[in-house]
């Protein structure tokens, strides 16, 4: 064996890593990043508070920073916000996992079978053409004014982005994985499972974020159309009584609750993606 | 620590019994492969009916232009790649598919990014449903016989390409194949780093004995690693000629031996190909 194999020296090094070149000024550039964002949130709300203050607009359509604020601490504390968020994510999750398995199924058909690409294939893109804001008054009436018909948006916005991403992966695979995989004895499953989707990651993560952030919005769509407690019922509600700073204060947390998902969720997934393949920031 | 080597030894040892040949024996044995394909409505011949035997532990170079049809004959006998007519048999069994017995390692290496130095190394072993213990001693030992101790966790990107296809050469031993199939491993490194290289794959073949089918379009890298050079013409791609390789190992690139050598060689693919303009782009004159 392999054993007593001795051979020359080995002087190659690594190209240099990532992490090295100066923690200091990396720690420096974030924290005036991070004095330039304070600075340019703390300006906007200062004019915010300006143009509320001169009344240019009657107070019935512009509300100012102070009143959203109480909005916001008052909706939280009789608990209809609370009920609200988790309404809306409850929905969002229970829609979103439903194309998330969906999706992939679809996609390793599509993106493995030449004859389900012709077919089907074409249709998933006919379909994901197709704002998924659409897919509402269909939902209404198959459904009714129910759950089912709110989850079936999130579905419809999300699933076809997702079937691409992984069928886009699948195709944009180097072939040489596949075969090299093969070669050390790796199939069905296994090769499915730790080949052709990993290597399909950084696609596939792009039809996520894709799907996510179509299901958002449809979701947000179909609830202006449904009273109930929930995000887009509230706002919808807030025109209806004529509270303007409900109004802002429930699209200042929509916009909130985005960013947090994105950068809680899909952030880290990114982060994996950017490390492992090396690609540039 | 010890033990548990020992223990992993004897594991790919008694992998080993299984596939590796008799000393002496017929390693791969080609008959009447060929490869024809439809292109454009047109026939394309890219390889005519070769026969061709290798014994267990030679190192046999394949040297030819581009569209010569020796990566394709290299493919047909790891099993990826389907003859058009003939048989390959690796160990006395007929090819008919890929097989643990004979590994490709491919000009871009081929490791997986989504897997560090170590997983790589092992993902052969954990398609076998080798332990994860089990694994990680074996890695770790060919790890250190292509010198990348401290890479371990190291991911593909930030590897040097020479550090690229040591990872690779680890990945196919840790299988411990019979026979290495070697597609122009080295073609995309730098002049310093392929000789290092060469000296590598030389002891390594020589402490495993390993049967190696190396493919190339350099003749000097063919005449300095090969016990046989076969030299293919292309258009249609087929074997023109022989050379056994006599010299004393280790080679030197710059023996005049060698030089002569490759001059010889260089004179019969010139006559032998009809559009000699491409066989001086290709080679131009011995450097």
């Amino acid at each position: 064996m392999a054993q007593s194999v001795s051979v020359l020296k080995d002087s190659e090094q690594p190209k240099a890593s990532k992490h090295s070149p100066n923690q200091q000024t990396n720690t420096r550039r974030l924290l005036t990043k991070a004095i330039r964002l304070v600075l340019f949130y703390a300006l906007l709300i200062l004019i915010w508070q300006g143009l509320a203050a001169s009344h240019i607009w009657k107070d019935y359509l512009f509300a100012g920073p102070i009143d959203v604020w109480g909005h916001v601490l008052s909706g939280f504390q009789d608990g209809t916000f609370g009920v609200a968020i988790l309404t809306s994510l409850r929905r969002l999750a229970i829609g979103y996992g439903i194309s998330l398995v969906l999706g992939v199924l679809l996609g390793l058909l599509v993106g493995s079978n030449r004859y389900i690409e012709e077919t089907l294939g074409s249709l998933i893109l006919g379909l994901q053409a197709l704002p998924s804001v659409c897919w509402i008054p269909l939902s209404l009436l198959w459904f009714g004014l129910h759950e089912q018909a709110m989850i079936f948006v999130v579905v419809m916005g999300a699933l076809f982005s997702i079937t691409l991403g992984v069928d886009a992966g699948i195709k944009n695979t180097p072939p040489v994985y596949i075969k090299a995989a093969r070669n050390m004895g790796s199939q069905g499953f296994a090769l499915s499972t730790q080949v052709i989707l990993p290597a399909a990651l950084p696609s596939i993560l792009t039809g996520l974020k894709q799907g996510w952030t179509f299901a958002w919005r449809s979701l947000m769509a179909a609830e202006l159309l449904y009273i109930t407690v929930s995000l887009g019922g509230l706002l919808e509600n807030g025109r209806d009584l004529n509270d303007i700073a409900q109004m802002f204060a429930i699209m200042l947390i929509i916009v909130l609750l985005g960013v947090a998902i994105d950068t809680l969720v899909f952030g880290p997934l990114e982060r994996i993606v950017r490390v492992r393949w090396g690609f540039a920031r | 620590m010890a033990q548990q080597l020992r223990a992993a030894q004897r594991t790919i040892q008694s992998n080993g019994d299984a596939l590796s040949p008799l000393a002496g024996g017929t390693s791969i044995r080609v008959s009447g492969v060929s490869k024809t394909f439809y292109s454009n409505g047109r026939v394309v011949e890219a390889l005519r009916p070769v026969d061709l035997e290798v014994e267990a532990g030679e190192l046999v170079c394949f040297l030819g232009p581009s569209g010569c049809g020796k990566s394709t004959l290299l493919s047909i006998i790891a099993g990826l790649e389907d003859a058009t007519s003939g048989d390959v048999f690796a160990n006395d069994k007929q090819v008919t598919g890929p097989g643990t017995d004979r590994i490709l390692l491919f000009q871009e290496a081929a490791l997986f990014p989504w897997l560090d130095v170590q997983q790589n190394v092992e993902f052969g072993l954990r398609q076998a449903g080798i332990p994860a213990k089990q694994r990680a001693t074996i890695a770790q030992k060919f790890i250190e016989t292509v010198h990348l101790q401290g890479f371990e966790h190291s991911y593909i990107h930030q590897l040097s390409g020479g550090m690229r296809q040591r990872t690779a050469i680890a990945r196919a031993l840790a299988i411990d194949p019979a026979v290495l199939l070697m597609d122009e491993p080295f073609g995309a490194l730098d002049a310093f780093t392929r000789d290092r290289l060469h000296t590598e794959l030389e002891t390594i073949w020589s402490a495993t004995r390993k049967t190696i089918l190396f493919v190339t379009h350099n003749v000097r890298e063919a005449i300095a690693l090969g016990d046989r050079v076969v030299v293919f013409a292309p258009r249609p791609g087929r074997i023109v000629r022989e050379f056994r390789i006599d010299l004393p190992r280790p080679r030197s690139l710059e023996d005049h031996q060698l030089v002569d050598t490759a001059a010889e060689i260089l004179q019969v693919l010139r006559s032998e190909t009809e559009a000699s303009e491409q066989v001086e782009e290709a080679y131009g004159t011995v450097r």
